[in-house]
């Protein structure tokens, strides 16, 4: 495994850096650079961009619209959007749902769902956590019973991100009870989030933000036609969608970008001397953070070597998502102590999508990285927690 | 016995729907429930007992921030009381103490100090604010931002520069200034944390004479120790704010079933719990010995609170955030006490210099005794 590029690798670099330059739309680029909030148009426009150019579904076979990538241009493409620092493709339908249906869904789902993926006409959400049920997920209780051509679905999930702007939620949702394991009597459902008897109630978080909700379903019809796969089977099929999940999570690109602004942040004087840089507590800090990003750099790209040569993602993905969401949380703790009293207003009707002005940026971005800091304590928590990842990796890989 | 009483309040009249409903209301604070601090004597417990007070020190202050930590209460107790109090208590001449003392004592008077300039981090000696002689006072210039309690205070305590260089610890004179004054600007806010604040701005601000507290030029060491008092009772109400985070930790932990078990049978969580425990009572060992040597003016007080200030904001931080983290989702919403204890938590950290900032102040002062 070598990190220099080929010549075509590097005319590819060229080629994606190029079309960055022309086709990043700069008003979305001041929102990203300056830490305001983008809204759902933004998002589709963006999504769409990629998709006019053919880059929308970078992992998905070419037969279904992928790209045809090899490991390493995928890797040149993750790397250059995130030093632009593009907003990441919202995961649910293009990386989660979309590979379940051209993985385990017949004919008719596939020509029904991928197109409308493909092309961010349909916005998806994901429908596993309950609130009884987050780490131990196996023990869901939203229950579809059969009844004649349709399932009817009742039940509640949590920490349905974005279900707002949801068209379709995908959901774990139990089939049968009278089975010796309880994975074995979960199924996979698509749901129209329009059915008769779903609602969405959202679920303010710690920095005041409502990205996360609660959905209910009541007595919703879904057809048959909506089931993935054979019943019992959901389980199997959102396994290989979580490991795909975590591969995610691991944000080198996004975590190098942070740093670089970082840096340039804290190398500001102030107080009209010496910079926060000259700190020699806060540099120290920064080049433990620098140090760890590198580390996670390189397993990353370990990782991405051993798919290369057509092994799956499997339990070792799991230090993945936890060094990378430790990372990202080193790096919010720096952006708090670096704004310093700067961080503690709070001025919530800044970060409404609707709010027109985006000249003041400084001292917005700033106060941000309060909320920044509190908002993602939940990334050691999603995703199946950093508890549950060494309970994965403890088992799967050291055998214990 | 003052613990108990304070404790008993947070516990029958201060619960989180309570607060919250505070926070959402209008100033922030609940006007009622200061007249009740005032009532029960809490205001007082500062100032002299010439002034109407109860001769109360650090012990004292500890003592009831710690409870104030555990209820999230949002009066501005820090502000008017610690802040503005301490400084009034400690430089103003009769006249003064006659002027603000006892309104603030009963309760009638908000007050503010405005010991944070917009340049100046955590630098309380950097005063870019002006006060040029005008006959026998003064006309002020310049911006002081996250005045605490700014949003209400009838009275202004504003540090500005008569004298020195921008940085000098020399030059800087304190002033009681009526806060409908005019040539004085405001932007009010909400903080994160459920207090509020505001940035202030003075053009061409005239104060009398009447106005100067204590010596000119000489207010930098009345600051300084009320900034380290302050200090320690923002360090004392964290506390306060982590043993109850641990508490309501170890409870979630024992009630929250997943894998047909409560989450607090696992050894890994187990141990971690007690790491948060280890690290409530070293911390809580510090803040009592850092009360005491400021009780007994020690000079190695301001020392002392730094290295508990650092200590909050490393151990502190990880106990903080190990609460969180064990809550699960539910740790992170807007719903749960946890999350709004997070958060007052963080911006105690932040409140008169972080961990580095401490750290750095008591290396200085180590090393200024090795040198000697």
């Amino acid at each position: 495994m070598h990190v220099s590029f080929t010549d075509d690798e590097l005319a590819f670099q060229q080629e994606v850096r190029a079309f960055l330059e022309e086709e990043y739309p700069d008003d979305i680029r001041r929102k990203q650079d300056s830490g305001l909030p983008i809204g759902r148009d933004d998002i589709v426009r963006w999504q769409k961009i990629l998709y006019e150019k053919g880059w929308a579904a970078v992992n998905w076979p070419v037969e279904h619209g992928g790209t045809g990538w090899t490991t390493i241009q995928k890797y040149i493409f993750e790397n250059e959007m995130g030093k632009v620092n593009a907003p990441l493709f919202v995961p649910f339908g293009m990386k989660m749902v979309g590979p379940i249906i051209y993985t385990f869904g017949n004919d008719d789902q596939k020509k029904r769902f991928l197109p409308d993926i493909l092309a961010s006409d349909t916005w998806w959400c994901q429908g596993y956590s309950e609130p009884g049920s987050g780490s131990d997920l196996a023990s869901l209780k939203t229950k579809a019973d059969r009844t004649g051509d349709h399932y009817i679905v009742n039940g509640t999930k949590t920490w349905t991100t974005l279900a707002h702007y949801a068209d379709w939620i995908f959901c774990l949702v139990r089939t049968s009870s009278d089975v010796a394991r309880r994975q074995d009597g979960i199924s996979f459902l698509l749901i129209d989030m329009k059915s008769r008897g779903v609602s969405v109630k959202p679920i303010p978080t710690i920095d005041g933000g409502r990205d996360i909700n609660e959905v209910h379903f009541e007595n919703v019809e879904v057809p048959v036609e909506n089931l993935i796969g054979k019943e019992g089977k959901g389980w199997t099929y959102g396994k290989v969608l979580l490991q795909h999940e975590r591969t995610n999570m691991a944000t080198v690109p996004q975590s190098k970008y942070r740093l670089r602004k970082l840096k340039r942040e804290a190398a500001s004087p102030i107080s009209g001397a010496a910079s926060l840089m000259e700190d020699p507590n806060f540099a120290r800090k920064v080049a433990v953070a620098e140090i760890e990003l590198k580390a996670l750099e390189y397993t990353e790209l370990r990782t991405l070597a051993a798919i290369a040569v057509g092994k799956a993602p499997g339990p070792e993905s799991s230090i993945l998502k936890i060094k990378g969401t430790v990372v990202q949380q080193m790096l919010d703790e720096l952006f708090l102590e670096a704004a310093g009293y700067y961080a503690l207003p709070y001025l919530s009707d800044r970060y409404d999508v609707d709010f027109p002005e985006i000249e003041k940026i400084t001292y917005d971005a700033q106060t941000k990285s309060s909320l920044k800091y509190f908002n993602n304590r939940k990334a050691t928590i999603y995703g199946g927690s950093n508890e549950i990842q060494k309970n994965i990796i403890a088992k799967h890989v050291l055998g214990l | 016995m003052l613990a108990d009483s304070v404790a008993r309040f947070i516990d029958n009249e201060y619960d989180f729907e309570s607060r919250q409903q505070i926070v959402e209301g209008g100033v922030g604070y609940s006007r009622e429930l200061w007249q009740t601090y005032a009532e029960l004597g809490w205001t007082a417990i500062p100032f002299a007992e010439s002034d109407g007070g109860f001769d109360g020190g650090p012990i004292e202050l500890i003592l009831l921030m710690e409870q104030f930590g555990r209820g999230l209460v949002v009066e501005p107790y820090l502000p008017t009381i610690v802040l503005a109090g301490g400084v009034l208590r400690r430089i103003a001449s009769a006249k003064q103490r006659k002027k603000w003392l006892s309104g603030i004592i009963e309760g009638r008077t908000q007050a503010a100090l405005a010991f944070a300039e917009p340049q100046a981090r955590f630098e309380i000696s950097d005063v870019a604010t002006t006060a040029d002689a005008n006959g026998n006072g003064f006309i002020l210039n310049g911006q002081k931002n996250l005045v605490l309690n700014g949003n209400n205070a009838d009275l202004l305590i504003i540090p500005a520069r008569t004298g020195g260089a921008q940085s000098d610890e020399n030059g800087i004179t304190l002033f009681a200034v009526a806060s409908d004054s005019t040539g004085i600007d405001r932007k009010d806010y909400a903080t994160v944390d459920g207090h509020h604040a505001a940035d202030i701005s003075f053009k061409d601000l005239h104060v009398d004479s009447e106005s100067i507290l204590g010596a000119v030029g000489k207010g930098y060491a009345t600051l300084q120790a009320v900034i380290d008092e302050a200090t320690l009772a923002v360090c004392a109400e964290a506390v306060g704010i982590l043993r109850t985070m641990h508490d309501k930790t170890v409870e979630y932990a024992k009630n929250r079933v997943q894998f047909g078990v409560p989450i607090g049978t696992f050894q890994a969580l187990q141990h971690r719990m007690v790491d948060m425990l280890m690290a409530c009572e070293q911390t809580y060992s510090l803040l009592l010995w850092a009360a005491m040597l400021n009780a007994d003016g020690d000079a190695d007080a301001p020392k002392a609170i730094s290295a508990l200030k650092y200590q909050i904001g490393t151990a502190g931080r990880t106990v903080a955030q190990e609460a969180v983290q064990i809550h699960g989702g539910m740790g992170v919403t807007w719903e749960l006490d946890i999350s709004h204890y997070f958060k007052r938590f963080t911006a105690i950290e932040l409140l008169f210099g972080n961990a580095d900032f401490h750290l750095n102040r008591y290396l200085a002062r180590t090393l200024h005794e090795s040198a000697r």
